[in-house]
C-alpha cells in the first residue's frame, strides 16, 4: 500500500489542471508547487498548501463549517432527490449514476443549503458539492437554490451561494438549462427586495452555473487559482486549435478582466463575507 | 439544394429530379399523367419520410442552411426595419441582430441569432455563435423596448455561444447571466420562438419570455448530441444515441412543459417552403402578443416568474 498518493501531474495551462480533494494517506503532493506535504498539516491549514498557498478543493460540508458560525446549522430542503424526466441512459442509467454518486459522496445531491449566521449576520448559505456528479445542476440544484433565494427574499437576509460545478447536468437535458432561468428569476426578485446576494466561486465553476447565479452576485468573490469560465478549457482549445495562455480562466484572470470584485484566500473568506453582508444589510 | 445536409431526403430528391426531367420533355405519350403520378408520390413520400425522422435526423433539419433565418422573418413579416448595432462597450456582434420594426401596425423590438447565407456571410456572422457583445446588444434592445413600451420578439437559432478566448475574456458567462436576470423582470411582454437550433446557454441568453414556442423541426438542448456523445459515450459517433437520450426535439420539449406550443412546419420542413413557415410563425406570434398584451404588466411578470419557477422534476423524499 502506498504511503502517499501522488495527484495527477498538472498540465502547462493552470486553468486546465486536474485537481482533487486531498487523497487519503499521510502525505500528498501539492498540485501547485509539487512539494510533498504532510496531510495533517493541510488539515490544520484549511486545505491550503503551507508552502505555496495552493487551495485544495474542499467538500460542501467543510465549506459550511468554514463559513457558518453555528456548529450544526439547520439544513434546509433535505430529501429532494433527482427524478429522471428523460429516462436518461448513456453507458449507465442516470438513476444508477445518481445513486452511485450519493453513495460515494455521502450527499443526496449536488448542493446543500443551511440557515445560520456568518460573523453574526444572518444568512442563507448554499454550498455546492463537486463530488456529486461534478456539482452538475439539475432540477434539485435548481429547486434548492431557488428556494434559498426566495427564503432570503422573504427574510430580507443575505444569500451566499458557493459554486463548484461543471455546469448544467446533461442527464436532465433542457430541463437543467431551465434551472439557469429559474434561479436567475429568483435572484432578480431577491434584488427587488433589497437583500444582498454574494456569489462565491470556487474551483471549478463553469458552464451554466457561471452563466447564471455564478456571475450574478451583488458581489462576485473567488478563491485564488480557481478555474472559472463559461466554456471548458478543452472545448475552447478544440475550437481555436491552439493552446491556452498561462493563467487563462483563473480567478486572477477574471479579476483582471473585471468580472470579480475580489479574490480572497480561504482563511479570510468568512471575515470578508461577514463584512460584505454587514455593509449590504437591508435598510428601509 | 445540398442533399448531404439531410441524407434521408435522397429518395425525395430523386423524385424531384425525375419530375423536372419529365417536365422538360415535349407533350404527349402520357407525360402529364406520369408527372401527376410522381408528384402525388412525392407528396406521399415526403409525409412518410418526415413522419419517421429520428431525433438526430430532426437535428439535421433544424440545422438546414435553407431554413428561414431571423432576417427572413423580419423581411417578410415586418416593415420599417431599423437595425441597431453595437454593445456600446466593445463591438458589434453580427451573430445576433437586433432592431425595431413595424409588425401589425405598431413598433416591436426584435432580437435573434442570424446564421447568415453563403460562405462569406456565414463566416462573418460566426455561424450564429454569439459573443458577449451580442448578448449585450440584445440587452440594449430589451431595455429600449421596456422604456418605449414595445413588446419584444426573440428568434432563437444558434449552435451555442461562441467558445473562444476573446469571448471568455470579455465575460460570455456574465453577459448571458445578466440577460437572464433582466429578462425575468423586464416590464414589457416577451415572446420567444426557437426557429432552428436552440443551443444551450447561447440560446437561453435571449430565450426567457412570457411565451416560448418551437418550430416543429427545431431542437432545444443543454448540449449538442455530438458534445454529449463525446463526453458521456467518449465517442462522437454516438451522436444518434445521444440525440435520443437528450430528447431535444420540439415535441419532446413540449411534453416536458418547457415550451408552450409547437408551430407546424410545411411538409418537408421549413427549408422546403420558407414563406409558409414564416407565415405560421407570424400567426403564432400575433396571437400570443394579443394574449400577453391584454394582461396588466405586474400580472404578466408574475406569470412569467411562475412559468419558469415550476420547471423541474424531482422526488420529494
Ligand atoms: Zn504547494
Amino acid at each position: 500500500m502506498a504511503w502517499f498518493r501522488k495527484s495527477k501531474r498538472p498540465r502547462s495551462a493552470a486553468s486546465d489542471r486536474p485537481r482533487s480533494t486531498v487523497p487519503e494517506g499521510l502525505w500528498v503532493r501539492c498540485d501547485g508547487c509539487r512539494e510533498i506535504i504532510y496531510s495533517k498539516e493541510l488539515d490544520r491549514n484549511l486545505q491550503i498548501c503551507p508552502k505555496c498557498g495552493f487551495h485544495f478543493r474542499i467538500d460542501s460540508r467543510a465549506r459550511i463549517r468554514l463559513l457558518v458560525d453555528e456548529d450544526e446549522p439547520r439544513e434546509l430542503y433535505r430529501g429532494l432527490l433527482p427524478a429522471d424526466p428523460l429516462k436518461f441512459r448513456d453507458r449507465k442509467s442516470y438513476r444508477d449514476r445518481a445513486k452511485d454518486y450519493a453513495r460515494q459522496s455521502g450527499e443526496e445531491e449536488a448542493v446543500i443549503v443551511v440557515e445560520g449566521h456568518i460573523g453574526g449576520v444572518p444568512a442563507i448559505v448554499a454550498s455546492m458539492e463537486y463530488r456529486f456528479m461534478g456539482g452538475s445542476m439539475g432540477s434539485v440544484v435548481g429547486e434548492k437554490i431557488t428556494r434559498a433565494a426566495e427564503e432570503a427574499a422573504k427574510r430580507r437576509c443575505g444569500l451566499v451561494v458557493v459554486s463548484a460545478s461543471g455546469g448544467a447536468r446533461m442527464q436532465e437535458g433542457v430541463v437543467s438549462l431551465m434551472q439557469m432561468a429559474k434561479i436567475s428569476a429568483a435572484l432578480a426578485r431577491l434584488r427587488e427586495r433589497g437583500a444582498p446576494y454574494l456569489s462565491v466561486l470556487t474551483d471549478p465553476t463553469t458552464g451554466g452555473v457561471t452563466a447564471s447565479f455564478g456571475m450574478l452576485g451583488d458581489l462576485n468573490i473567488a478563491e485564488p487559482g480557481a478555474l472559472i469560465g463559461f466554456a471548458g478549457p478543452r472545448v475552447i482549445q478544440q475550437t481555436i486549435r491552439e493552446s491556452l495562455p498561462e493563467g487563462f480562466q483563473t480567478s486572477e484572470f477574471l479579476l483582471e478582466h473585471g468580472f470579480l470584485d475580489m479574490v480572497v484566500e480561504r482563511s479570510e473568506l468568512k471575515g470578508t463575507l461577514a463584512t460584505c453582508l454587514r455593509h449590504l444589510r437591508h435598510r428601509s | 439544394m445540398r442533399p448531404s445536409e439531410v441524407p434521408f431526403e435522397a429518395p425525395l430528391t430523386d423524385l424531384r429530379r425525375r419530375i423536372e426531367e419529365l417536365e422538360s420533355y415535349p407533350e404527349g405519350s402520357g407525360r402529364s399523367k406520369e408527372i401527376a403520378r410522381l408528384k402525388e408520390k412525392l407528396e406521399r413520400d415526403t409525409v412518410e419520410v418526415y413522419g419517421n425522422l429520428t431525433r438526430w435526423e430532426r437535428t439535421l433539419v433544424a440545422r438546414h442552411s435553407d431554413r428561414p433565418h431571423t432576417l427572413d422573418y423580419v423581411e417578410h413579416l415586418m416593415s420599417d426595419w431599423i437595425e441597431i448595432h453595437g454593445d456600446r462597450a466593445y463591438a458589434d456582434d453580427p451573430a445576433i441582430v437586433a432592431g425595431i420594426a413595424s409588425f401589425m401596425g405598431r413598433p416591436v423590438a426584435i432580437v435573434g441569432h442570424e446564421k447568415g447565407r453563403g460562405t462569406k456571410e456565414r463566416i462573418e456572422r460566426n455561424f450564429g455563435q454569439a459573443r458577449p457583445e451580442g448578448y449585450r446588444k440584445a440587452l440594449r434592445l430589451l431595455k429600449l423596448a421596456e422604456r418605449f413600451k414595445m413588446p419584444v420578439l426573440c428568434l432563437v437559432d444558434t449552435p451555442g455561444a461562441y467558445p473562444g478566448l476573446g469571448a471568455e475574456q470579455r465575460g460570455q458567462a456574465e453577459a448571458i447571466a445578466r440577460n437572464l436576470l433582466e429578462m425575468a423582470t423586464l416590464r414589457t411582454p416577451i415572446v420567444v420562438t426557437i426557429t432552428g437550433e436552440g443551443g444551450s446557454g447561447g440560446a437561453l441568453g435571449i430565450a426567457m419570455g412570457d411565451r416560448v414556442f418551437m418550430l416543429e423541426y427545431s431542437v432545444y438542448s443543454v448540449i449538442s448530441p455530438e458534445g454529449c456523445a463525446a463526453i458521456l459515450w467518449k465517442d462522437q459517433d454516438k451522436k444518434e444515441v445521444a440525440a435520443d437520450a437528450l430528447r431535444l426535439t420540439a415535441p419532446d420539449i413540449f411534453e416536458l412543459g418547457v415550451v408552450d406550443a409547437v408551430i407546424p412546419e410545411p411538409a418537408g420542413g421549413a427549408h422546403a417552403n420558407r414563406s409558409e413557415t414564416i407565415q405560421n410563425v407570424g400567426g403564432t406570434i400575433a396571437a400570443a402578443l394579443a394574449e400577453v398584451e391584454a394582461l396588466p404588466i405586474d400580472k404578466l411578470l408574475d406569470q412569467r416568474y411562475r412559468r419558469f419557477r415550476k420547471l423541474g422534476f424531482l422526488i420529494e423524499g
